[in-house]
């Protein structure tokens, strides 16, 4: 009779059924998100460059990514040394490997990090409004008047050169469009009438914004995430080459590629390998990060 | 019988996606005269935008599959080339839309949009200043000064802008006109201007009309034919006093009057239709109403019933076809 | 007094930036226990911000609301969530007004936890499974998320939630506009049984007047933020004193084909800006009797016939 409603039969153990549900919507994100080749494509090359990174000392060991060999400078790629070596000797795709380690936790975490506390910030401000908003907003319009580079470099410049203070200061740099994203949201979510309803069945702010506003602000937050940690290797290897990042002899994608400028003419190889690797996760995490925004948004379903 | 305008003959409509198919137009039959009105009622879903669509051939040519043929002044639109087709809209059908809101362009005045509308449609060939003229006496037309053509769409209110929408779609004062629900956004007091308005213009025009609404009232106060559709078919149509006096009726028809609550008649309870209308992926059998029908019997849930005609007035319901299930 | 609830000169202000928008400006209404008070008027005449205000949902710029005969603007913050457990509202639209990342049972379980009114789970989803019977959803659903079903059942799980907390009043703020007609039939009978069942008060917001008639014992008539005439259901029907509600019934359509060469008296002219209002009466500018008398000052509400107030300078 009412064929447009679930199919499922009764069941009396709804809890079960609960589960069952909250997959089921997991289920359809992932079968859209299927269906979106190009996001497909940069899962994949992700998840290789993520195992790359996690079993990195199973591929090569770590000695191999620092140790200096003057026998065998700046060598073609071959058998022995698949992407060449440097000026110094060390085999190019150990350090690579390692690299990618340095390059893709540095995403991952300054990500994770800025999204606390833009996703705090901007919620406060999304939610009260009035002057808390006003507070929270212009300050962080300080900070965006800033060029993202310019003040990452002042910070690790003031702070000086480690891996924590590049976290740092790719963090400070991008919590300010993390919280504008995040307010924006949540203005969204808050004029729906089931935020007023729950005030009118005497619900607390807390319960609100973590049951009512975040589970429905999470589409575009993890869109922007995706997004986010491309930005974040770039800023990262950008720092490196400018030297004011990952230090010698840590092997980074950007700093390798620093590296390798001086000897653009007789080894371009050494610039292609860093260079593609950044390209290619950057990518594929944008193309990763447009696949969920489509397979996220409601409007778009098929 | 007067010419018709219009005659749309075993029209099907069939959206389909990579996941599902939904069945949208299921055979529709209709026809209007020239310089009438027809009344196009329905809830949600049952068709009535679709069918409108297809008249101006303007459904989504990706998903959707158009079967049938809508005769318009004995050609077949659905044969037409696009060009051909362009030539008719807007010239000899033209379309408004429920929301007044968003079928403005915002950054153009609305004097330029109704110049717009002419200046594509020049068949009488007007130099800038006769369509600038013509610009002036369409908005008089309306009940706009002329001096607001200047203004831009969002220093109108909702009825005011639904009286531009009106404007540009009869500027070139067109044979057909389609008012999809155009007051359904507006307050009572604001559709009884517009609804007033459109009457007069229809009337001194002699543009037949095809009024898409929810609202019966609407429809008994303006449409001369009636149609009622359900789940993408025509399950009863006839003259406005047939559909609103006549004593044999669809059972759905009765539903729907029985739903709205009744100003002159004082009554405790409604009488609802109960359940809801059926999933348009996965249309019942037979009879599509069957499974919210009070009088539903066995041959309503397995054959289709057939069209009892009573003059004018056409019922598909097997009540009135008794013979035939027997 | 026997009103349940009851506000006097109630006003909410809002801010804007060339002044305030006074969207509720000086409203007495009453409501008796079991009865329902219609509230009708056009988009914008600060109806639905009425119904807010009763519940102090929007914070009154001034004004008294008395419930059961106590003035309620003066209680705190804990004192009005304990409170709010006997007001409760039904929203407009079913699309927006529940959260659609919880299933039916959640959303429904939900003023039950947070009000603690049951120890168990099991009694809580108990609770759900006899609410979602009386509202007249299949136990099956209970585990279903708002996505999956159409807006009357969701409309259906919006009443379930309003009543969990066993309220005495409930505003129903356009509760069936949003939805077709055969299912707007099924949701006002199921308001109207609750209401004998249960002896529940309501205030009806709506613009659709012959829904209004349909339910309300009585009916306020807005225009502007004002109350500009109160009279029992059927009276208010028969003999309207106000040029306002005149125009407003006449303007409904009556599906009636004997009545379509009756012409409608059509009111000229558009709801004027309820920003900084003049002051006078604030349909003079569209009304068709307005005289100097109307715009000199702001005519006062006052009792015509018993239970008929009318605010207008030419009814006596």
């Amino acid at each position: 009779m009412m064929s447009n409603m679930p199919t499922a039969a009764a069941s009396a153990n709804t809890k079960k059924r609960k589960k069952s549900k909250k997959n089921s919507q997991v289920k359809e994100i992932w079968r859209r998100l299927k269906k979106n080749r190009s996001a497909m494509v940069g899962l994949v090359v992700l998840i290789i460059f993520a195992l790359a990174a996690i079993f990195a000392d199973f591929i090569v060991p770590y000695e191999k990514a620092i140790e200096q060999n003057g026998q065998i400078r700046l060598q073609p790629p071959s058998a022995d040394h698949w992407f060449g070596t440097d000026h110094f000797g060390r085999d190019t795709f150990a350090r690579i490997i390692h690299g990618s380690r340095i390059s893709l936790s540095i995403g991952f975490i300054s990500v994770f990090l800025s999204l606390i506390v833009g996703g705090l910030l901007g919620a406060a401000a999304g939610y009260y409004g009035g002057s808390i908003d006003n507070i929270i907003m212009r300050i962080m319009d300080v900070f965006m008047c800033i060029p993202a580079i310019l003040l990452a470099l002042a910070i690790v410049a003031a702070l000086g050169t480690s891996m924590q203070n590049l976290l740092i200061a790719i963090i400070i740099s991008n919590v300010p469009s993390f919280t504008r994203l995040i307010r924006s949201v949540i203005l969204t979510v808050v004029e729906n009438d089931f935020i007023e309803a729950a005030r009118s069945y005497g619900a607390k702010d807390m319960r609100i914004i973590l049951k009512y506003i975040l589970p429905n602000a999470m589409g575009p937050i993890i869109v922007q995430a995706t997004m986010g940690i491309a930005g974040m290797i770039l800023s990262a290897a950008g720092l490196s080459y400018l030297g004011m990042g990952v230090q010698p002899p840590d092997p980074e994608w950007g700093a390798m590629l620093s590296e390798a400028k001086d000897f653009m003419r007789t080894a371009p190889y050494l610039l292609y390998f860093p260079g593609f690797s950044i390209l290619i996760s950057a990518l594929c995490f944008n193309l990763l990060g447009d696949g969920l925004r489509d397979a996220l948004d409601p409007k778009l379903r098929d | 019988m007067s010419e018709r305008l219009l005659d749309i003959r075993d029209l099907e409509v069939i959206y389909k996606t990579d996941l599902e198919t939904v069945h949208a137009v299921n055979g529709v039959n209709l026809h209007l005269e020239k310089g009438k009105t027809l009344g196009l009622v329905g809830e949600t879903g049952a068709g009535k935008t679709t069918t409108a669509l297809s008249i101006l051939c303007l459904l989504p040519e990706r998903t959707a599959r158009v079967k049938g043929e809508i005769f318009f002044e004995g050609k077949d639109l659905l044969k037409m080339k696009e060009y051909e087709l362009r030539d008719i809209r807007g010239e000899k059908i033209s379309m408004i839309f429920q929301d007044p809101m968003t079928s403005l362009n915002p950054i153009m005045t609305v004097g330029s949009q109704i110049g717009e509308a002419l200046a594509l449609h020049n068949e009488q060939n007007r130099t800038k200043e006769q369509i600038e003229k013509r610009v002036e006496e369409v908005l008089e037309m309306v009940g706009i000064p002329a001096s607001r053509k200047k203004d831009y769409p969002h220093q109108f209110s909702g009825g005011m802008k639904q009286r531009v929408v009106i404007a540009i779609a009869l500027a070139c004062e067109p044979d057909l006109l389609i008012a999809d629900e155009p007051t359904t956004a507006l307050d009572v007091t604001i559709q009884a201007q517009v609804l007033a308005m459109m009457n007069e213009l229809r009337e001194r025009l002699q543009t037949s009309l095809i009024m898409i609404t929810h609202d019966l009232g609407i429809v008994a106060q303006t449409c001369d034919d009636v149609a009622v559709m359900y789940a993408g078919e025509i399950i009863e149509c006839g003259s406005a006093y047939e559909v609103f006096t006549g004593e044999k009726h669809h059972p759905y028809t009765e539903g729907l009057f029985g739903s709205i609550p009744n100003l002159e008649v004082d009554s405790a309870r409604l009488s609802p239709i109960e359940g809801l209308m059926p999933d348009p992926t996965n249309l019942p059998e037979g009879c599509k109403f069957s499974p919210r029908c009070p009088k539903c019997m066995d041959i309503c849930r397995s054959v289709s019933p057939s069209e009892y005609v009573e003059g004018g007035h056409r019922i598909s319901c097997h009540l009135f076809n008794k013979e035939e299930a027997k | 007094m026997s009103a349940l609830i009851e506000t006097k000169d109630l006003k909410k202000y809002f801010k804007v930036p060339n002044g305030f928008l006074h969207a509720v400006d000086g409203v007495n209404i009453a409501i008796d226990e079991g009865k329902t008070l219609g509230v009708v008027g056009e988009s914008g005449c600060g109806k639905s911000t009425l119904g807010r205000a009763v519940l102090r949902l929007h914070e009154p710029t001034s004004g008294e609301i008395y419930y059961k005969g106590e003035n309620i603007m003066g209680y705190d913050k804990a004192r009005m969530r304990a409170l709010r457990r006997e007001m409760q509202i039904i929203f407009q639209d079913p699309y927006s007004s529940i959260n659609p990342r919880m299933s039916v049972q959640e959303i429904i379980a939900e003023p039950i936890i947070i009000n603690h009114m049951f120890k168990t789970r099991s009694e809580v989803f108990d609770r759900v499974a006899e609410l979602m019977d009386t509202v007249g959803l299949a136990e099956r659903l209970s585990g279903a998320y708002p996505h999956e079903l159409d807006g009357g059942r969701r409309q259906r799980i919006g009443v379930a939630r309003a009543l969990s907390l066993n309220p005495k009043f409930v505003v129903c703020d356009e509760p069936v506009s949003a939805l077709d007609v055969s299912i707007q039939a099924q949701i006002l009978n199921l308001l109207m049984d609750l209401q004998d069942e249960l002896g529940l008060t309501y205030m009806f917001i709506t613009h659709d007047l012959s829904v209004v008639k349909h339910i309300s014992t009585e009916i306020a008539v807005m225009y502007l933020g004002m109350c500009i005439e109160r009279a029992p259901s059927k009276e208010l029907f028969k003999n309207p004193l106000h040029p306002y509600t005149k125009a407003l019934l006449s303007a409904i359509p009556i599906p009636n084909v004997e009545l379509r060469h009756k012409k409608p008296e059509v009111i000229k002219g558009e709801v004027t800006s309820p920003i900084n209002p003049k002051p006078g009466c604030r349909f003079a500018p569209r009304c068709p009797y307005a005289s100097d008398a109307c715009t000199a000052q702001t005519p006062e509400f006052k009792e015509i016939s018993p239970g008929h107030f009318c605010a207008c300078t030419r009814v006596q």
